[in-house]
């Protein structure tokens, strides 16, 4: 659609048009703000924990597990320079105590999300996958933070709270 | 000829002064639009609507993704 619009644009006499051809779905991918009436509170987004513990491949195993248990975490992710997301540390692999790379012990490409996704699907497959968090990232895979289920679950349910309670408004006005 | 760009240009181009405007019929663009876009529904892009567009500035447009 936007490359028709653009090219309209230019036989109406615009002459710097350009065409953003991945359009908001990439925008929203990226953990970027949108406005509007849909609310950014009903997205992944805007539920993350940011806080979440990294460490690089070449890092020996012993020396991120203190570092991520005494941030009280028991999950850790594996990034590159430009926090693009490489593999997983979970709480059997920390808990580990060989010498070893973080390289050799990580679980490679975890599954992730994008912040744009609804909260409402992002519980569901947590619930359907058995999944207790969800890494959000970037359609680059920049990792942007963690969803907590607990976290995700409250959120949904207080959301669908303040859309009956709307709803239940509007119907007795 | 229209140029293809991606996210990074699209926040260096407005900082520099473009015009954002969202191609999609306005109950989609009223749900969820890029910040301070504009809106001009493809069926409704012509001579008129465009006059609220200064010539002068690039123009950015965009629909949701590929289609």
């Amino acid at each position: 659609m936007s490359p028709r619009a653009a090219w309209r644009l230019e036989s109406i006499g615009f002459t710097e048009v350009y065409d953003y051809v991945a359009g908001k779905a990439d925008w929203g991918s990226a953990g970027l703000p949108l406005e509007g009436t849909r609310g950014s509170e009903t997205r992944v987004g805007a539920y993350l924990r940011r806080d979440v513990p990294t460490c690089q491949l070449d890092e020996r195993l012993s020396d991120v597990c203190i570092r991520v248990r005494a941030a009280g975490w028991d999950t850790c992710f594996v990034v590159n320079e430009a926090q693009i997301v490489l593999g997983r540390l979970g709480r059997t692999t920390l808990a580990r105590e060989d010498d070893v790379s973080v390289e050799e012990a990580m679980s490679a490409g975890p599954s992730t999300v994008r912040p744009s996704v609804t909260l409402d699907q992002a519980v569901e497959r947590m619930r359907r996958q058995n999944l207790n968090t969800l890494p959000v990232t970037t359609s680059e895979g920049r990792l942007l933070g963690l969803l907590e289920r607990d976290a995700a679950e409250r959120a949904l349910r207080e959301l669908n709270r303040n859309s009956a309670r709307a709803l239940s408004e509007g119907s007795q006005a | 000829m229209p140029n293809p760009i991606d996210r990074d240009d699209v926040q260096r181009l407005v900082a520099a002064g473009a015009q954002l405007v969202e191609v999609l019929p306005a109950a989609e663009f009223e749900e969820e639009h890029l910040p301070n876009a504009i809106n001009i529904p493809l069926k409704e892009l012509d001579r008129e609507a465009t006059r609220q567009l200064k010539r002068g500035r690039p123009v950015i447009v965009y629909c949701h993704d590929y289609q």
